[in-house]
């Protein structure tokens, strides 16, 4: 891709909106008085902002660049992420389980399970949830680190250490509730910057319904823009639900019915939207039990009107590729700057000794490592004696076949945003990856000091140390973070690793919950065991399974293949599924073969069944909870309908 | 009492809706440089929404410390 040349006007931008989150940091500062402050905001925010928040965290990397990627990959059913696998999940957690995490006055997910359970099952918990909080916040910063060096031409290092040392600052000052706030600055931000961007390509393709009739001709032909060589029904790119009913085969995805609902639906999305603590934080900020509970119902309704603003782009992009109007398609993937030594002699090659056609294409493919458009390479070589090597080096890259689908997004702000909107489009990406870092440290921060430090290493510390600590924690989680990011720079698509890495944590944990919420029996070695088995499953199955067209090893299948599933995603669910269910049944089994070890009121505010209902009756009838959810529920389905 | 967010939020939505609208009138006879927004001004019109939505913060923000006292 091309660099884009930012004006002044679009730096300033930028400063202005890093100048204001240092702002808020050192406006916050001085609130910053204990522990409590610094880790829970002093339980003091009201629900309108912790549901922002609450949102907002996960509207990270995996948000724009991967939801705009799998919007042009797989089409509208990608809207699933936000539907079935989010709202649902979300209203649970604010009517069913929210009273036990807010009411238990547990500082963090793990300590719950401390209270719960034990130590034990704490100690796990937080050791996965700490190494999966560094890995997503290094993965995102190694794709903002990336489109920054690929859009505007920043050193890969730089962009890293600044970003990641401007959040640095203001977690420092400000702790939780900078990272809430600028969370919900950041959601402003991206309403706000793209929504222009969307109206633009909505506009230029021909509304809706020219872009349904483009994406029927994308559904039956998707190779004519790089995006697979199968056909698909007309509406496979433009129903959510239609393209699924005839099997994992007829769809882009190919993801079948029971993967999507109970793999996606019931197990991925609970496991993260009511047991991360990512989230769950935001919501136990909360001013009280009331605000606690509205927080994801309040993040819901945004929620279920993002894929407009994520996942729309990526359908626009592929629409337009389609018809390659004003010569658009779909961002190339970019040659690594050393592979030009070996292309630029293939081409020279070519020519010296008259190669053309399909041979000569494959040399250069060869030489490139990607799959190239035979036409192009044809005029290259044609072209290529009065060719400057420079020439050549763009000429190549316009000619590559794959596509950078993580670019999606960023080729609609490139090619719509004149200075000015551009700062603004680029500040609210920006920004999203800044405060999903931002977020990730703060959830580490919390889990390292109050469930691993205080809890094994430092025990009855003044709060004065484990407020040093937590900011310790903040420097040490950020260089990890750093760290993770270097590593991260190995992978192409950022949202799948995610959901491999959700897949091994988070499945197997919501049977956990589930059971011990619901279910006094459960003994804290059950909960253990089961836990521990559960996540040991989601690897043994990593290892025996693997997608098609994958190669063997970090996607799966490295020690043998005993079932091949047709594409990462649809093995990503069954995954989630096996892990989940298996956790279930062992839980189960090995606590009703153990005996209780804790009494009914120790588990009083705890299990649902010993804690005594929480009465709305004060409340207007249109704002409990249990009505709120329902009503959000409704909404849901008539997008689904509509979306059919 | 913490910081009420709608503070920064407004401030900074104004600040950047004042500068492009500003901006936006400044280059308004530029037709090269909006004809990748489809000929529409769209710095303009995008700074004004931003300048209202910033308003509106900052009016909500002033309301609230009102209350407060």
């Amino acid at each position: 891709m091309p660099n884009i040349t930012l004006g002044w006007m679009d730096y300033s931008i930028m400063l202005i909106y890093v100048g204001f989150v240092l702002g808020i940091g050192q406006a916050l500062r001085k609130y910053m008085k204990s522990s409590n402050d610094f880790f829970l905001s002093g339980r003091s925010i009201p629900a309108w902002v912790t549901g922002l928040a609450f949102i907002s965290a996960n509207l990270g990397a995996l948000e724009l660049v991967g939801m705009a990627a799998s919007g042009a990959k797989y089409g509208m059913m990608t809207c699933h992420f936000y539907w079935i696998g989010a709202i649902l999940a979300m209203t649970f957690l604010a009517v069913f389980m929210m009273p036990f995490y807010y009411g238990s006055k547990a500082r963090s997910v793990p300590e719950y399970l401390n209270m719960r359970f034990d130590g034990r099952v704490r100690c796990l918990n937080s050791i996965s949830f700490a190494i999966m909080t560094v890995f997503a916040s290094g993965i995102s910063m190694n794709a903002l680190a990336k489109l920054l060096n690929s859009l505007l031409g920043w050193n890969y290092h730089m962009s890293l250490w600044i970003c990641s040392g401007v959040v640095l600052l203001y977690v420092l000052k400000g702790g939780l509730t900078s990272a809430i706030y600028t969370e919900v600055l950041q959601f402003f931000m991206i309403v706000l910057g793209f929504s222009p961007v969307v109206y633009l390509g909505l506009k230029d393709v021909g509304g809706w319904s020219v872009l349904k009739e483009k994406l029927a001709g994308v559904a039956q032909n998707p190779a004519s823009i790089g995006v697979g060589d199968k056909s698909f029904q007309p509406d496979a790119w433009t129903g959510a639900w239609s393209p699924m009913i005839q099997g994992a085969s007829a769809n882009p995805m190919g993801v079948d019915l029971f993967a999507m609902v109970f793999g996606l639906g019931f197990v991925l999305a609970f496991g993260y939207w009511c047991t991360n603590f990512l989230v769950v934080q935001r919501a136990m900020a909360a001013k009280d039990m009331s605000a606690a509970r509205r927080t994801p119902l309040i993040g819901a309704i945004p929620k279920m009107f993002i894929p407009a603003l994520v996942i729309l782009p990526g359908m626009i992009a592929a629409g337009l590729a389609f018809t390659g109007k004003d010569g658009y398609r779909l961002p190339p993937k970019i040659i690594a700057e050393s592979a030009y030594e070996k292309i630029i002699p293939a081409v020279k090659n070519a020519v010296a000794t008259g190669l053309t056609g399909e041979a000569a294409v494959q040399e250069v493919a060869k030489a490139a490592g990607m799959k190239m458009i035979p036409a192009k390479v044809d005029e290259i070589i044609k072209a290529a004696p009065t060719l400057s090597d420079a020439d050549i080096k763009g000429r190549v890259q316009n000619a590559v076949a794959e596509n950078d689908y993580d670019g999606v997004i960023l080729s609609l702000v490139k090619k719509y945003c004149p200075t000015g909107l551009l700062g603004l489009a680029l500040t609210a990406l920006l920004a999203s990856f800044m405060s999903g870092m931002a977020g990730n440290v703060t959830a580490f921060n919390t889990i390292w000091t109050y469930d691993l430090y205080q809890a094994y290493i430092g025990r009855s510390k003044s709060d004065a140390h484990y407020m040093w600590m937590g900011r310790a924690a903040t420097v040490a989680g950020i260089l990890i973070s750093i760290a993770c990011a270097y590593f991260a720079a190995m992978y192409n698509n950022a949202m799948d690793v995610i959901q491999l890495v959700f897949g091994f944590v988070n499945a197997p944990l919501f049977a956990t919950f589930l059971l011990g919420m619901f279910w006094k029996r459960i003994t804290a070695t059950g909960a253990f065991l089961g836990l521990l088995l559960g996540t040991m499953t989601s690897a043994a199955f990593h290892a025996l399974t693997l997608a098609t067209g994958n190669a063997p090893g970090v996607k799966g299948g490295y020690v043998t293949v005993i079932q091949s599933f047709p594409s990462e995603m649809a093995q990503n669910f069954w995954l989630a599924s096996f892990a989940f269910l298996t956790c279930l049944f062992l839980t189960t089994a090995i606590s009703l073969v153990t005996k209780q070890t804790k009494t009914d009121s120790e588990l009083t505010g705890l299990v649902y069944s010993l804690t005594p209902r929480i009465k709305s009756a004060d409340e207007v009838w249109y704002m409990r909870p249990g009505i709120q959810a329902i009503l959000l529920l409704a909404v849901c389905l008539v997008l689904n309908i509509i979306f059919f | 009492m913490t910081l009420d967010i709608c503070w920064p939020i407004g401030l900074m939505f104004s600040l950047v809706g004042a500068m492009l609208t500003v901006f936006g009138l400044v280059t308004r006879a530029s037709e090269e440089m909006y004809k990748r927004s489809l000929d529409i001004n769209i710095n303009l019109w995008w700074g004004l929404i931003l300048l209202a939505f910033g308003g509106l913060m900052l009016f909500n923000a002033w309301k609230n410390s009102k209350k407060v006292k």
